[in-house]
């Protein structure tokens, strides 16, 4: 619970720094803010949250929990280093974007601590309408702008869907809270309750739409595409991650007794976002937009783990959310820097790059192979987890469509790499700076410790 | 004060459900099938205060505070959405000189 605290007296504390006449200093005072709600996450592990009386039960900070928050603001640390050249030039509103940014990274660990639909809902509002403003970060550029209202006209729509999925689970069960819409889901026998399983249906509409899943996945691509390098990134991860954690702790802590009322739901979900992430990806010319329909792919590769819905899938989900977290951030940061400098985001602009700028070109590489689940990477593991999940459910089917799919991921994930390497360079040597090139090497050192040492995580929960 | 659940406990639950329902349904046709950002973000008020309308009655109904509790958030959150949309309508037609969803096509697959 101090995380969420701390968060929220760090974003507006930064607020006021934005007052000083350096930017400079203020990349490194987030960080260690960041650092101390990191800190603070962790050591809330294993304590049975007597801190706060845990908000009168709206809220239960337990090891699942923690262990979300902490990818979550992992991630965020990963991600800022990346912002340094935002300092300069003429964008004069970075205490801002990092205040939102904070607020926002509170937004989501309520998504990932709340026992009641309340918190649910402000978790996700907190979230969305931080990041409404930073798809349009980019006041005066029309692609930006486009970016911010297609996500704000979306967001809210899917939010008005949500809400009126929660009043009628409230009219059906009488409370907003996790263990009593168990309990009274339970009683009621959903077949025969239309309120309760409309109720059930629309909020699982919403946060599809949230976690980016299909058939709800439509503004993935364009807001990718159209917000700023760094915030893609924060969106494809620390979003995701809160959605799905989200996602997995409505269904098994509310939901978990009616598991044949949603499993087809789920499943057909899960199927479409597969097929359409990974063939939508095969088709674009723009990295940029290429991440964005792998972020749908790897959306569906976490909900596998949901339609198995056994003792195995939380640690599934949390050590594939982590690979995947590591990989994209590594992914995007090499990308913030080719596109500085070609001004392009097109695989075109990857050409030679193993020539100009061997470090950029195998931080990429590691974070491709990552990607696509080749082994001695965490992303290999995390497929794996997630496999046997669903194989203790005897859904070969499931297993089988999405082995297919990961080998589809492999063309367009290597379709990079070969631009790299074997491509003549069509430009100069791209500038790295010092803190984003030690980032970059970290990312690639985990990356790989997870695929060498899964162990190290992969029984966390 | 103490009546008003009362009178609302004059109509009964299933008339509530139905006229939120028809209230939510116009406002989900309102944003697929208008193509001004304001009228579509007016459409998407009119389907969260049908929600509220909705929680009103179920909350009245079963004697339970919970519920309208949940109303003032939903009317807190519509309010900072509020503030975030116009801001965003307005940084959109200062560079395009129109709220038209339909120019905003230049990102496509």
């Amino acid at each position: 619970m101090t995380s969420i605290i701390l968060l929220s007296i760090f974003g507006i504390v930064n607020l006021f720094l934005g007052f000083m006449k350096s930017k400079r200093v203020l990349l490194p005072i987030v960080m260690v803010f960041l650092a101390v709600a990191l800190a603070a996450a962790v050591r809330d592990w294993g304590q049975l949250n007597t801190y706060f009386g845990n908000f009168n039960t709206m809220m239960n900070m337990d090891n699942f929990a923690v262990a979300f928050s902490s990818v979550m603001i992992l991630s965020a640390l990963f991600i800022l280093p990346f912002s340094r050249s935002y300092a300069v030039g003429e964008n004069a509103n970075l205490a801002e974007y990092y205040s939102l940014l904070l607020f926002s990274l509170v937004g989501g660990i309520m998504m990932v601590t709340y026992e009641n639909l309340l918190m649910l809902f402000l978790g996700i509002e907190i979230m969305s309408v931080s990041m409404y403003i930073l798809a349009g970060s980019d006041k005066r550029n029309v692609l930006s702008n486009e970016a911010s209202m297609k996500y704000f006209l979306m967001g809210a729509f899917f939010t008005g869907i949500i809400l009126f999925g929660i009043a009628l689970l409230y009219g059906a069960t009488g409370s907003f809270s996790l263990p009593i819409i168990s309990a009274a889901a339970q009683a009621l026998e959903p077949g025969t309750a239309p309120l309760l399983l409309m109720g059930l249906l629309l909020v699982l509409v919403g946060i599809t739409f949230k976690v980016g899943a299909a058939p709800f996945h439509f503004w993935t691509p364009d807001v990718y595409d159209g917000t700023p390098t760094i915030f893609t990134s924060y969106m494809s991860t620390v979003v995701k991650t809160a959605g799905i954690a989200a996602f997995y702790k409505l269904l098994s802590a509310a939901f978990g007794g009616v598991y044949e009322q949603w499993f087809p739901t789920v499943v057909a979900i899960t199927v479409l976002t597969l097929v359409i992430g990974n063939v939508g990806a095969v088709a674009q010319t723009s990295f940029k937009r290429m991440l964005a329909y792998s972020s749908i792919s790897h959306a569906g590769y976490l909900m596998i783990a949901l339609t198995a819905f056994n003792e195995r899938s939380e640690n599934a989900i949390l050590f594939y959310s982590l690979a995947y977290a590591v990989a994209t951030i590594a992914a995007f940061g090499v990308l913030k820097y080719v596109s500085d400098a070609r001004g392009s985001n097109d695989y075109e602009a990857f050409s030679g790059l193993g020539r100009t700028n061997p470090l950029l070109a195998f931080v990429m590489t590691v974070a491709m192979l990552s990607l696509a689940g080749i082994p001695l990477t965490g992303g290999f593991f995390g497929k794996l987890f997630l496999f046997s999940a669903a194989l203790e459910q005897d859904m070969v089917w499931l297993i089988v469509v999405a082995v297919l799919m990961s080998a589809v991921g492999i063309y367009y994930y290597f379709r990079v790499i070969i631009a790299m390497y074997l491509r003549d360079a069509v430009a100069e040597r791209v500038p790295v700076d010092s803190l984003g090139t030690f980032t970059l090497i970290s990312l690639v050192v985990l990356t790989v410790i997870m695929g060498v040492l899964p162990g190290l995580f992969s029984g966390l929960l | 004060m103490n009546e008003i659940p009362e009178v609302i406990r004059t109509i009964p639950l299933n008339y509530y459900l139905y006229f939120s329902t028809a209230l939510f349904v116009i406002g989900i046709i309102g944003v697929l099938t208008r193509r001004n950002a304001i009228i579509i973000f007016m459409c998407i008020e009119l389907m969260l205060n049908s929600v509220n309308l909705l929680l009103t009655a179920f909350s009245a109904y079963r004697s339970d505070p919970n519920g309208q509790i949940f109303v003032f958030f939903i009317m807190a959150v519509a309010a900072a959405e509020v503030a975030v949309g116009l801001a965003i309508i307005v940084m959109i037609y200062r560079n395009l000189r129109s709220t038209d969803v339909n120019i905003l096509n230049r990102l496509k697959w």
